[in-house]
C-alpha cells in the first residue's frame, strides 16, 4: 500500500465509509457460503491493513455464526522479493500467529490485490508455519496487473486502474476513516 | 525513520532513533525464533564471515545463528590458523574476504577502533563484535533490549553496571546507548579499575556497591577478566567477591524486583553467587536469547542500507 504520496492527487472516490463496510459483510456471507460453515477455519491478515480486514470479517463472521474464528497477522517483509531492490527500506514488524495453521482452512486477507507478488510472499512465509488444508485469498480490492499465475476467491470489488494510478485504502483503526480511493499523478 | 549505516561501529556513533529501530526492529524478529521453522529467507544468498581475532564462543555462535536464521551463507575464520598468523594486515585481510564477495564481516578484534579502521577500508558492511577496549555495540544492545522488555521502558531507569569498568567494552556500549535512551547510569568498581573522566560519559561512579544498588532498577554484573589479569589494578578475587560481588543478602537490600543481568560466562563465586545468578531476579538466559535477535536486526539493517545506497 503505498503512502499518501504529495505529487499524487484524488482521482475517484471508490468505496465510502458504506461500502467498505458492505464489501466486508458480503465477504464475509461469502466465506462461510464457500466452506460450508466455519469449522477448521482461520483469517491471517498481511501487515498492514489486511491485519485489519481480516479482524472486521471475522467479528462479521462471529455476529453470523455466534462462534469466534481465529485470527493472526503476518508481515511478509522478509519474505520479499524486491528486498534488493532500492524502493526504500522497509519496516519489519511482528508476525502473529499464535495457532497450529496445519489441517486448517486458511483465509488469507489483503487490501489490495495487485502484482501478486505480496500474496506470493505470503504463501511462502506461511508454509514456514506449517501446512493448511486449503488457503483462500480475500482482497477488500483487485485492481488487476498481475505479473504471476495468482487469484483472489473473494473480492470486495473489482476496480480497473492504469499502472501509473495507485489505490488507497484508508481504514479507521490506522487513518481515522474508511474509503477506498484512486488518485493519478498531479 | 530508516537505517542507512553501512556498518554498526559503536552506540556512540548512533542516533536515539537509531537505537530504538535497532530495538523495534528485533522485537519483531524475536518471533522468528518461536516458530518451529526458526528461518526466513531475508538474507538468502547473502554470505557474513565472523572474522574473531579474540576467542569467543558465545558472541559467535550467536551471531552465526542469527546470520543463518536469517539464511545467510556463514563462513568463520579463527585468526590463529590463517594467513594473519603469516603477517597479513588486518585491511589486506578485510580486502581478500570483500574479493571474495562476501557480503558483512563481523569482527572481533583486541585493538579499539579496529572495526573503524576496517570499514573505511571497505565497502561491504563490518559489524563490530567488540574492539579492544572500545565498544561491543550489540552486547549493550541486546541489554537494553532485555531491559526494555523487562521493564517497558529506558528513560529514568536507575541502572548500575559493576565490574572491570576501566577494561570494559561493554560498560562502554551500555553507557552510550543507555544514556541517549535517558537512564542514569551509575558505574561501580574498585577506584583502580574506574577509569579516569568517565563522568564526561554521563555516568556517576561509585565504588561502594551497597549505595549503587540503592535505587538501581538493574545491575548489569560485568565479568572480572582474572585470565587478563595486569597485576598491581587487580584485586584478589575473594577480596572482590567480599567488596562488590552480587549476593542474595545485598540484593535483599536493594528494590525487590531489581533486574540481575551479566554478559556470561559466568564466573560463580567471583562476580555473583549462584544464588544470584539462578534466583528469581536473573535475566542471564533471557539475555541470550534476545542476542539473536537483535542480531538478526543488526545484520538486517546494515545489508538493507547498503543495498539501498549501491
Amino acid at each position: 500500500m503505498p503512502l499518501e504520496n504529495k505529487t499524487m492527487k484524488e482521482k475517484a472516490k471508490i468505496l465510502d465509509k458504506e461500502g467498505v463496510q458492505r464489501a466486508v459483510t458480503r465477504i464475509a456471507h461469502e466465506i462461510i457460503e464457500k466452506n460450508n460453515g466455519i469449522e477448521e477455519l482461520c483469517l491471517v491478515g498481511i501487515r498492514n491493513r489486511g491485519v485489519y480486514i481480516a479482524q472486521r470479517i471475522a467479528d462479521c463472521i462471529n455476529k453470523i455464526e455466534s462462534k469466534q474464528v481465529l485470527t493472526g497477522a503476518l508481515d511478509i517483509t522478509l519474505y520479499r522479493d524486491d528486498l534488493a531492490l532500492a524502493s526504500g527500506q522497509p519496516l519489519v514488524r511482528k508476525t502473529e500467529i499464535d495457532f497450529d495453521i496445519n489441517n486448517k482452512t486458511l483465509v488469507l486477507v489483503d487490501d489490495v490485490l495487485y502484482t501478486g507478488r505480496t500474496i506470493r510472499a505470503a504463501l511462502d512465509a506461511l508454509i514456514d508455519f506449517g501446512r493448511p488444508k486449503t488457503i483462500q485469498l480475500a482482497v477488500l480490492i483487485d485492481r488487476g496487473h498481475r505479473e504471476l499465475p495468482i487469484r483472489a476467491d473473494f473480492v470486495g470489488k473489482n476496480i480497473p486502474t492504469s499502472k501509473k494510478e495507485s489505490v488507497e485504502v484508508h481504514l479507521l483503526e490506522p487513518d481515522g476513516r474508511d474509503e477506498v480511493v484512486i488518485m493519478e499523478k498531479d | 525513520m530508516s537505517w542507512t549505516k553501512k556498518d554498526l561501529l559503536g552506540l556512540e556513533y548512533l542516533t536515539k532513533e537509531e537505537i530504538e529501530l535497532i530495538l523495534d526492529t528485533a522485537d519483531s524478529f524475536k518471533e522468528v525464533s518461536t516458530r518451529e521453522i526458526k528461518k526466513v529467507p531475508a538474507l538468502r544468498g547473502k554470505t557474513a564471515v565472523n572474522l574473531f581475532y579474540e576467542p569467543s564462543t558465545r558472541t559467535r555462535v550467536s551471531f552465526e545463528v542469527a546470520a543463518k536464521r536469517l539464511s545467510a551463507d556463514v563462513i568463520n575464520i579463527a585468526t590463529e590458523t590463517s594467513s594473519v598468523r603469516k603477517g597479513e594486515t588486518l585491511i589486506d585481510t578485510g580486502r581478500n574476504i570483500q574479493a571474495l564477495k562476501a557480503d558483512i564481516i563481523i569482527m572481533r578484534h583486541n585493538c579499539s577502533g579496529a572495526a573503524n579502521m576496517l570499514a573505511r577500508a571497505l565497502d561491504i558492511s563490518v559489524v563490530n563484535a567488540g574492539d579492544g577496549w572500545h565498544e561491543h555495540p550489540t552486547q549493550a544492545l541486546l541489554d537494553i533490549f532485555t531491559l526494555k522488555e523487562k521493564l517497558g521502558k529506558i528513560k529514568g531507569l536507575n541502572i548500575t553496571i559493576v565490574g572491570d569498568i576501566a577494561h570494559s567494552r561493554v560498560a562502554r556500549s551500555n553507557i552510550w546507548g543507555l544514556t541517549k535512551l535517558g537512564a542514569n547510569v551509575t558505574v561501580c568498581a574498585p577506584e583502580m579499575l574506574l577509569p579516569v573522566a568517565i563522568e564526561k560519559t554521563g555516568a556517576k561512579t561509585s565504588s561502594n556497591i551497597d549505595e549503587a544498588l540503592k535505587d538501581a532498577d538493574a545491575v548489569n554484573v560485568l565479568r572480572m577478566q582474572f585470565e587478563r589479569d595486569e597485576g598491581a589494578a587487580f584485586p584478589e578475587q575473594l577480596d572482590y567477591f567480599k567488596r562488590f560481588g552480587i549476593t542474595g543478602e545485598r540484593l535483599a537490600r536493594a528494590k525487590k524486583d531489581i533486574i540481575v543481568m551479566h554478559p556470561g560466562p559466568i564466573n560463580r563465586g567471583i562476580e555473583m553467587s549462584s544464588e544470584v545468578a539462578d534466583g528469581a531476579n536473573s535475566v542471564i538466559l533471557e539475555q541470550v536469547t534476545n542476542g539473536i535477535a537483535v542480531r538478526m536486526a543488526v545484520l538486517f539493517l546494515v545489508s538493507q542500507a547498503r543495498e539501498i545506497k549501491t
